[in-house]
C-alpha cells in the first residue's frame, strides 16, 4: 500500500503510527513536497490482518523476537511454556520503575519475557536508563505493540 | 488528472512491507540450511495415523544415530509432542531462537501442544468479527515461526507433520526455498484412497517430490488396497504396510526405507 499526493505527483512518506488501544491503527503519511498529511485508519480486522502477517506499517525498528506472533497473539497459552534463557544480567539493562514493573506483572507469563525484552531493548537503544510507564506507552506506539 | 499506478511509484517506502516479507523468507532459508532433508508427512484424510507414523519413523531413525526433528504443523489438533513424550518440556528462548524440546530417542520436537494450556483450543487474540479474514494468516505465520524461529540445529531429517487436507501443505511449500518431499499416509480403504489421491495430486502440481506411500492400519477392520493403488497411479513406491499392532522392526524397516528414498 502506498499513498500518492496527486497534486504534487509525489509518493507520500510514512510519518507516524498510533495505536489508540481499541484494536485500530492510525498511520500518518506526509507529502515530501507540499507537506500535506493524510492518515490511514484501519479497522480492527484490518489491523489484525497486518499483525498476523508479522509485518509492521512504518517498518521495523527492532528485530523480530523468536515466535513473536505466536507469543503475542495466541490466547490461552500455557503459563510455563517458555523459559527465558541467556537473559542479560541485572546490572546491564535499564532499571524499571515500580509502576512499570506492576504493569509488566499484569502481562501473561506466556508473553511476559518477550515483552520485557522488547521494552528493555527499546530503552537501551535510545539511551534510556529507566523504563517507566511513559516509556512503555511510547514504545507501544512506536513499535506497534498493540495489547502489550 | 493522471494518477500514477502502484508500480510506477519507485521512491523508497519506509514501511517496506515487501522487504519485511522477504526478510522472513530469508530467515526460513537460513534456518533450514542446517537441515539435510525435509519431509512433509501428509494425507488428504484425517485419522489415518500421520502423526503416529511420523513419530515412530522419527524415533526409529534417531535410534540408528540420525539427528531428527519433528515440526507439528497440525496447529489445531497437535499430537506429536505427546507421541514423542515431550509435551511438558519448556521451550528455552534464546537470542537466536527457541530451543526445541527433546523427546523420546532424542527426537527434537516443537508443537502447539507444548504452548497451549490443557484443553484449550488454538485461539488468537483479536477481533472476533470476521476473524476468518485474518485467522488463516495467523496460522500461516505460526507455521513460519515454527520453521524459522526454532533453533533446529543440524538435522539429518526434519519431518513436518501436516494436518488433513492441503491448505497447510500449500502454506509450507510457499515458505520453503524449494517444494518438499512428501511422505503420504493412507489406510487401505477406497475412501481414504480417494481423499489422498486429490491431496497428493495437488501437492505434486505444486512441485513436491513423492517419497512414497505408507499404508497404515493394515489387517484390521479397514479393507482395501489404497496403498498399492496410489503407488501404482503415481509411480511411487509403497514404502510400508503398517499392521494394527506394529513391532519395532516395522518402524526400523520403514525408517531405513525412508532414509534410502530421500
Amino acid at each position: 500500500m502506498k499513498f500518492l499526493c496527486v497534486d504534487c505527483d509525489r509518493q507520500m512518506t510514512f510519518e507516524e503510527r498510533r495505536l489508540p488501544g481499541d484494536g485500530t491503527l492510525a498511520a500518518a503519511f506526509r507529502c515530501p513536497q507540499c507537506g500535506r498529511v493524510v492518515a490511514m485508519l484501519t479497522n480492527p480486522m484490518e489491523t489484525q490482518l497486518v499483525a498476523s502477517l508479522g509485518v509492521q506499517i512504518g517498518g521495523r525498528t527492532i528485530p523480530a523476537q523468536p515466535l513473536e506472533m505466536v507469543r503475542g497473539m495466541v490466547a490461552g497459552g500455557k503459563e510455563d511454556a517458555f523459559v527465558e534463557a541467556g537473559e542479560r544480567g541485572a546490572g546491564s539493562g535499564p532499571i524499571w520503575s515500580r509502576e512499570a514493573q506492576e504493569r509488566l506483572a499484569r502481562v501473561p507469563n506466556f508473553v511476559r519475557g518477550m515483552v520485557k525484552k522488547i521494552y528493555a531493548d527499546y530503552a537501551r537503544e535510545r539511551g534510556i536508563a529507566e523504563v517507566t510507564t511513559a516509556v512503555m506507552d511510547a514504545a507501544r506506539a512506536e513499535l506497534g505493540l498493540e495489547g502489550m | 488528472m493522471r494518477i500514477r499506478t502502484y508500480h510506477e511509484l519507485t521512491e523508497p517506502d519506509r514501511s517496506g512491507l515487501a522487504a519485511q516479507i522477504m526478510a522472513q523468507r530469508r530467515r526460513v532459508a537460513q534456518r533450514l540450511a542446517g537441515v539435510a532433508r525435509l519431509i512433509a508427512v501428509m494425507s488428504g484424510k484425517g485419522g489415518v495415523g500421520k502423526s503416529y507414523v511420523t513419530a515412530h519413523a522419527a524415533r526409529a531413525l534417531a535410534r540408528v544415530g540420525r539427528r531428527v526433528g519433528v515440526l507439528d504443523a497440525d496447529l489445531n489438533g497437535p499430537t506429536a509432542a505427546r507421541l514423542l513424550g515431550a509435551r511438558d518440556g519448556r521451550l528455552a528462548v534464546r537470542e537466536d531462537g527457541v530451543e526445541p524440546a527433546v523427546g523420546a530417542d532424542g527426537v527434537r520436537v516443537v508443537s502447539m501442544d507444548q504452548l497451549l494450556a490443557d484443553g484449550h483450543p488454538l485461539a488468537f487474540r483479536g477481533p472476533e468479527a470476521e476473524s476468518f479474514v485474518w485467522r488463516g494468516a495467523a496460522e500461516a505465520a505460526a507455521l513460519r515461526e515454527f520453521v524459522a524461529d526454532v533453533a533446529w540445529g543440524a538435522l539429518d531429517v526434519l519431518f513436518v507433520d501436516l494436518p488433513p487436507g492441503l491448505a497447510r501443505f500449500q502454506e509450507l511449500a510457499e515458505l520453503l526455498p524449494a517444494p518438499p518431499a512428501v511422505l503420504t499416509v493412507t489406510i487401505p480403504t477406497a475412501e481414504s484412497g480417494d481423499a489422498v489421491r486429490r491431496a497428493l495430486r495437488a501437492a505434486l502440481e505444486r512441485g513436491a517430490t513423492p517419497l512414497g506411500i505408507v499404508e497404515n492400519m493394515v489387517g484390521g477392520a479397514f479393507v482395501g488396497e489404497a496403498g498399492d493403488t496410489l503407488a501404482r497411479e503415481f509411480g511411487t513406491p509403497l514404502l510400508a504396510r503398517v499392521p494394527w499392532h506394529p513391532t519395532p522392526d516395522v518402524w526400523q524397516q520403514l525408517a531405513e526405507t525412508i532414509w534410502n528414498a530421500v
